[in-house]
């Protein structure tokens, strides 16, 4: 069977599996934002607490993800659980960093200014410090959705959804007839899936950073 | 000036009620106009001291000033005198270690600073505007915060950057890096002044524009400040700056010392001591050309003529023999030529390619010193003095301003006779009142000073 009458026998399987591999990834980044940047706020202020926090999150990085999943798998089990705790862990460090990175480098006397008109603790983060750190943030998003893109594949090892179970199914069964045509509409459909989210938050970035302040 | 009116209208109506009437009450009246809407309010810092942990000696020990009511004052001295510290510890982005600080008729020690802060304006160098918001929502920022509501904060960023010279329709929606720094500065003006407060505290706002354009912000802050009468204290190391500007400057030493606190005149014509002289510099004559203003001095009447007149008026004009030389305004009556008699001729009565271009014109609000730099730079030894659109009001030349400097030296020395002799007698008095004499209520039973 070629690929393409492949894709046309399969494609209604392949979109679900598509479907479900987008929608991880996006959940997964919207819990990782919120986490990384929550992190960041917190530590940022204090030389030592950002450092701990972006190390922590690299270490956590260079845990294998198979290795990962596979521990965690008997603390909760197969399917969705493991999945998420691994992708959102994994999708921690670029966030972390950059938000520290760029909330670090607000220009202080921009800082400075804010206190002195008279804007309190919260107002200068939320008003002033997060939007000018918002370019790097928004990178470091990006780079881990790419990243997470992947590792959402190995999530098909612990029965989670997504497009690995067509590249399990497909190594799984090497030399029968469609096993190259599952593993290649896998692979494929992923870098479809991430160049498409790449594309949305191109769109994203084009609406959400004030136009002072893009580069 | 809507906002100061209401102010007004607040203590005469409704005393004691609304916050309005709060800020009315700690306005007081502005040196210039007796009886007009002004909003300063005193600044009374005593024994103000910061000490930063690790150091033993204080970063600004013991300052203690009074600062009235509409009036500037000027913190100058060499950098890390403590001059900047100082100024923050009034808004106290900078905890006072020791010491107070009264505003008005409240003292604001030991208030919320977020609330002080909201009642103080603040400009810095390189104006610190807000990078990702428009010149509009950056000036929006304190009038919000305070509560206002959205048209009377709408109608206020217009007014003021009408006031600080900016064209509300064309600078609204920019961000501050489509400005020219000068204007940036303006605007960080007009954002330290949108919520109507009665103190601007500035530190060191021009120091980081040309030199031109801190010329024109300086004119601009003078202008500003004869409308408003706001209490505003000032930080600069750069004593030229200071004469211009203060009603009175401090000058300050290390840990913010005072050498001397005083006017401009009395500290370029009597400094108290080496380091005030050292400071000062070379050249008081010069400087004391900073001090007065073209508005000051005899503006003279010179002949002039439109670009819209007929060429023939024009020449009729140039040979009835009045006047060997006429300026030429645009349509707008700014100087645009200098005509003389011969040009239109050599030029072959084209008005387009005879006479001189104007080059340098100067208001009524720049210093006798601009003014000379004008006059010296310029042909005839003259300079066209414009009003606030540019239009033509009349010149100034060599020998106005030569005569005004020797008035005013003269002027200068005797005022410096008379306190010292006022000092003397001070200081005599102070003798007779160490023994102790009737009828001095106050006097009684202190220790002589």
């Amino acid at each position: 069977m070629g690929f393409w009458q492949f894709l046309s026998t399969r494609h209604q399987q392949l979109l679900v599996d598509a479907y479900q591999h987008a929608s991880a990834v996006f959940q997964c980044m919207v819990i990782a934002t919120v986490i990384g940047v929550l992190i960041a706020v917190l530590t940022y202020r204090t030389e030592w607490a950002g450092n701990l926090a972006v190390t922590t999150t690299a270490a956590i990085l260079t845990v294998p993800s198979l290795a990962l999943i596979g521990l965690l798998i008997p603390i909760l089990g197969l399917g969705v659980p493991p999945t998420v705790t691994a992708l959102v862990l994994y999708g921690l460090l670029p966030i972390v960093r950059n938000a520290i990175v760029g909330l670090r480098g607000v220009d202080a006397s921009l800082v400075e200014a804010a206190r002195g008109i008279g804007m309190s603790r919260t107002a200068r983060l939320l008003r002033v410090e997060l939007p000018l750190a918002w370019p790097p943030i928004l990178t470091g998003i990006r780079v881990s959705t790419q990243m997470l893109m992947g590792i959402a594949a190995i999530a098909a090892y612990a029965s989670g959804p997504g497009l690995g179970n067509e590249i399990f199914t497909g190594i799984a069964s090497l030399g029968s007839a469609n096993a190259l045509n599952e593993v290649l509409a896998g692979t494929l459909g992923i870098i479809v899936l991430a160049l498409a989210f790449d594309a949305g938050y191109v769109l994203i970035g084009r609406l959400t950073i004030p136009r002072g302040i893009r580069g | 000036m809507a906002e100061a009116a209401k102010a007004e209208a607040g203590v005469t109506a409704e005393a004691g009620a609304g916050p309005q009437d709060e800020r009315g009450r700690s306005e007081g009246r502005g040196p210039g106009t007796p009886g007009g809407p002004a909003s300063g309010a005193t600044i009374v810092l005593e024994n103000l001291t910061k000490r930063y942990p690790g150091n033993p000696r204080p970063a600004v020990e013991s300052v203690s000033m009074e600062i009235k009511a509409g009036e500037t004052v000027i913190l100058v001295g060499p950098s890390g005198c403590g001059k900047s510290t100082t100024l923050k510890m009034i808004n106290r982005l900078i905890e006072p270690s020791s010491g107070r600080i009264r505003i008005g008729d409240e003292d604001v020690t030991a208030i919320d600073p977020v609330k002080l802060r909201r009642k103080v304006g603040y400009a810095i160098q390189s104006s610190g505007l807000f990078p990702h918001m428009t010149v509009a929502e950056n000036i929006a920022l304190v009038p919000k915060m305070v509560g206002w509501g959205r048209t009377r904060v709408r109608d206020r960023v217009e007014e003021m950057l009408d006031l600080v010279g900016l064209d509300p329709r064309e600078f609204h929606g920019r961000y501050p890096r489509q400005l020219s720094g000068g204007q940036q500065q303006r605007v960080g003006v007009a954002r330290a002044l949108a919520a109507d407060p009665p103190v601007l505290l500035m530190d060191e706002p021009f120091g980081a524009v040309d030199p031109i354009t801190r010329d024109h912000l300086q004119d601009e802050l003078i202008r500003l400040q004869r409308d408003l009468h706001k209490t505003i204290v000032f930080v600069t190391h750069d004593f030229d700056e200071a004469i211009k500007l203060g009603d009175r400057i401090a000058v300050l030493r290390e840990r913010s010392h005072i050498a001397q606190f005083d006017t401009p005149e009395a500290i370029l014509t009597n400094p108290a001591d080496e380091f005030v002289s050292g400071f000062v510099g070379a050249g008081a004559a010069l400087k004391r050309l900073n001090l007065t203003r073209v508005r000051d001095v005899e503006i003279a009447d010179f002949a002039a003529v439109t670009v819209d007149e007929p060429l023939q008026s024009i020449v009729e004009l140039l040979r009835a023999g009045q006047h060997n030389e006429l300026l030429l305004l645009d349509h707008r009556r700014r100087p645009y030529k200098w005509l003389r008699r011969g040009d239109l001729l050599r030029a072959r009565g084209s008005l387009a390619r005879s006479g001189t271009l104007v080059t340098h014109t100067v208001t009524r609000d720049a210093t006798l010193r601009d003014a000379l730099e004008a006059v010296l730079t310029d042909s005839g030894g003259r300079v066209a003095v414009t009003g606030r659109r540019g239009e033509f009001i009349g010149v100034v030349d060599m020998e106005t301003l030569m005569n005004s400097v020797h008035e005013m030296l003269e002027a200068d020395r005797l005022t410096a006779l008379e306190h010292r002799h006022e000092l003397d007698q001070v200081r005599t008095g102070r003798e007779q009142d160490a023994s102790p004499v009737a009828g001095d209520p106050g006097g009684d039973g202190e220790p002589p000073s």
